[in-house]
């Protein structure tokens, strides 16, 4: 059996070099408490200082504006939690894009519940781009604490118009979160933002740590119990902190490059499976768009069947199909572009993805679709 | 077919790709300009039919959820 090819690292990536050495370096270095006030504490809390630091420069954020979180999601929860909690009598309503993550919009459900607010979703096109004259439009009414807007989609990969939207937000003094957790460290993500999050598993760091960075012009509160690490308590583990944000800098460092090589590849694989594969929609921007990412849905097809026939060959793929996920329901992404949601596949290519491992998914696709079309009796349809 | 001229897809129960696979035989079988009404209980046909029949170029007259909670849409072929 040929070697495993992974084209499926949205939100987990394989570890970058630098970051696995800085990890087991920081196990060694970095193992005290850092709330401790003697020489081993003060070293473990240097590396961590260190570690927001440097992801504070890789943002264009202050140092004490970057907050480490347990995980990306925890990030968008205490984000959308803190934030609203701030603002509380300002307002109580919450708008989000329509193809927002699910911790965004789930946190934005239990806020506004919570708070006597309403839930503002602004419609979307077949692109998965946000209406910008609705989004502004709902950020300029009285009441709201909070709008979100991802900088991308991480299942299409569509580039949000976050420049405009922040704009907007900014005129009505709304603050914006912007979710990069598909973003960062693939491209730039620019300064459109007053809150930003990010998931450094995504792009080739550890998992078990998320950031958050806050302008110091966004009100906030607690909302929960003290603690010493107020926004985060009990803080989060040094290695995963200090690995963050080395792979970070080393993402970023060759982010060009890997943008090229992996945008080249995800245009072969646009390019071959809408011309080789019948009835099939390619969905989302092709040009303003994550490097890395696509995703198409296979008319008469079966997600569960069609991930699992690649699977058995050796390709691992997402899909946002309804019987690959544990609800039975859809993608939301999907079902706000009004796309086909049914024999859906989804990529995220790792950075150093082969030439010859893309050409070779394209090569082997028509022919598991046509057999998974056979035997669903959908042939010639 | 019904007496108001609508064929009926009774795909409730079914899931996706089930009931676009059933309105597709339908479509293949029935000249241009027939009504097609698509019952529906998986969640993922009210995003499925409309896109289907977007892909394929007919025409979606309507689309809305019965009393027992079932989809129902109806699509002319064109």
């Amino acid at each position: 059996m040929s070697a495993r090819v992974v084209l499926d690292v949205g939100g987990g990536a394989p570890l970058l070099p630098r970051a696995r050495e800085a990890f087991l370096a920081a196990l060694d270095e970095g193992w005290a408490d850092p709330r401790r006030l003697h020489a081993e504490g003060r070293r473990a809390r240097a590396l961590l200082d260190g570690a927001r630091e440097a992801i504070a420069a890789a943002v264009g954020a202050r140092t004490e504006e970057v907050d480490l979180a347990p995980s990306h999601v925890a990030a968008l929860h205490s984000a959308v939690r803190t934030v609203t909690q701030g603002r509380r009598r300002i307002g109580a309503d919450v708008v989000v894009g329509a193809v927002e993550r699910a911790a965004v919009l789930r946190s934005a459900d239990f806020v506004t519940a919570r708070g006597g607010g309403t839930r503002v979703t602004v419609p979307v096109d077949r692109d998965g781009r946000v209406d910008v004259a609705a989004m502004a439009d709902a950020v300029a009414r009285p009441g709201v604490a909070l709008a979100a807007l991802q900088h991308a989609n991480g299942e299409v990969g569509t580039l949000q118009p976050v420049d405009e939207v922040h704009a907007a937000a900014r005129a009505a003094g709304v603050p914006l979160l912007v979710d990069a957790g598909s973003s960062l460290g693939h491209v730039p993500v620019g300064d459109d933002w007053d809150v930003l999050a990010a998931n450094p598993a995504d792009w080739g760091g550890p998992h078990g740590v998320g950031v958050l960075v806050t302008r110091a012009s966004v009100r906030r509160s607690p909302d929960g119990p003290p603690d010493e690490e107020r926004w985060f308590p009990g803080g989060v583990a040094v290695p995963a902190a200090l690995a963050a944000a080395v792979s970070l800098q080393e993402a970023q460092s060759d982010a060009a490059a890997a943008d090229t090589a992996r945008r080249d590849l995800i245009g072969v694989v646009r390019r071959r499976v809408a011309a080789e594969v019948p009835d099939v929609e390619v969905v989302g921007n092709p040009l303003h768009a994550l490097p890395h990412v696509l995703t198409f849905s296979c008319l008469y097809v079966d997600g569960e069947a069609l991930t699992g026939a690649l699977d058995e060959v050796g390709f691992a793929v997402g899909s946002g199909s309804a019987c690959t996920s544990d609800t039975l329901v859809p993608s939301h992404v999907l079902v706000a572009m009004g796309v086909l949601t049914h024999g859906n596949v989804r990529l995220a290519l790792p950075r150093g993805t082969a030439r010859e491992d893309v050409e070779r998914f394209c090569d082997v696709l028509p022919a598991i679709v046509t057999r998974v079309r056979a035997q669903l009796g959908a042939a010639g349809l | 077919v019904t007496g108001d001229g609508e064929v009926v897809v009774d795909a409730r129960g079914l899931r996706c790709p089930a009931p676009i696979i059933a309105l597709a035989r339908v479509a293949r079988a029935e000249p241009p300009g027939t009504l097609v009404a698509v019952l529906a209980t998986d969640p993922a046909a009210a995003t499925d039919v409309p896109a289907w029949t977007r892909m394929r170029g007919h025409e979606l007259l309507s689309s809305e959820s019965d009393d027992d909670g079932a989809l129902r849409l109806v699509v002319r072929l064109v």
